[in-house]
């Protein structure tokens, strides 16, 4: 039987602006789906990710509707992972830094997501068996 | 006559399985529909927006699975009927070992040492 472990991701990039989010979330999803308990420690323009405020909208371009677009949202996406987790027996902490909330006031965060500091991840490094860091570069 | 605008795409698959699409073809396409006169440019790995037989789709968080995933040969198709050019760098694509027959019909290929010509021929060159 898989051991479960804990592994603590660090992530710095907002929603819509790169394939980083969408890969930090495909490789939480494997982790989920395991059963093992995740830990993200969102950093910066990442403390958007749970934005409550976030919505869906029509895409003309595409000739679609609002449901039928089915515009990906990140919030929604972390409460799939809240569910997974849950389902699998393992749990989700997200960790939002505080001082990123507030020059960017993004404090309406979803159900769960925790407010923090650097002194949480600090904390979650040594408790956890792993920590994946999401690089956030130029390009 | 409304001014002419070349769009040069340099980072591919910026947030697009977020977006659903590419946000300066989006953005393209929008602007031409209001008025504007716009043709692109693709350069570096958005020279492979270009090749046909891509498949984006299977993204699934959780339960929830993606139902339009970008395709960009469908937006460049449109984008074309529009009657916006599309050039890519034939260089950038030789350099990712893409093919010219692996290419969109309609694409133009261009040589590194042509754009020179090709941006005299606009009011605004904008590298996104």
């Amino acid at each position: 039987m898989l051991e479960k472990k804990r592994i603590l991701f660090a992530l710095m990039d907002p929603p819509f602006e790169s394939a980083r989010v969408s890969l930090a979330m495909r490789l939480m999803d494997a982790a989920a789906r395991q059963g093992h308990h995740l830990v993200v420690f969102a950093y910066e323009g990442a403390v958007f990710l749970p934005f409550a405020l976030q919505k869906a909208h029509a895409n003309s371009i595409h000739g679609h509707d609002e449901k039928q677009e089915q515009h990906p949202l990140s919030r929604e996406w972390i409460v799939e992972l809240q569910d997974e987790t849950a389902r699998q027996g393992g749990s989700l902490e997200w960790i939002n830094c505080g001082l990123c909330i507030d020059e960017r006031g993004a404090s309406e965060a979803i159900p769960g997501i925790k407010r923090g500091s650097p002194a949480d991840f600090v904390k979650w490094i040594e408790l956890c068996d792993n920590v994946v860091v999401i690089p956030t570069q130029g390009v | 006559m409304s001014k002419k605008i070349l769009h040069i795409v340099s980072t591919a698959y910026r947030a697009s399985l977020e977006e659903q699409d590419d946000t300066i073809l989006w953005l393209s396409q929008s602007m031409k529909n209001n008025g504007a006169e716009i043709d692109i440019l693709l350069r570096g790995t958005a020279v492979n927006y270009g090749i046909i037989n891509q498949d984006a789709s299977g993204l699934r968080i959780g339960k929830w699975q993606q139902k339009n995933p970008p395709n960009f040969v469908r937006d460049l198709k449109k984008i074309l009927e529009k009657g916006s050019k599309i050039f890519f760098i034939a260089e950038d694509a030789a350099h990712l070992g893409l093919e010219q027959q692996s290419f969109l019909s309609g694409l133009q290929d261009l040589s590194e040492k042509n754009l020179p010509k090709l941006f005299s021929s606009y009011d605004f060159v904008w590298n996104w």
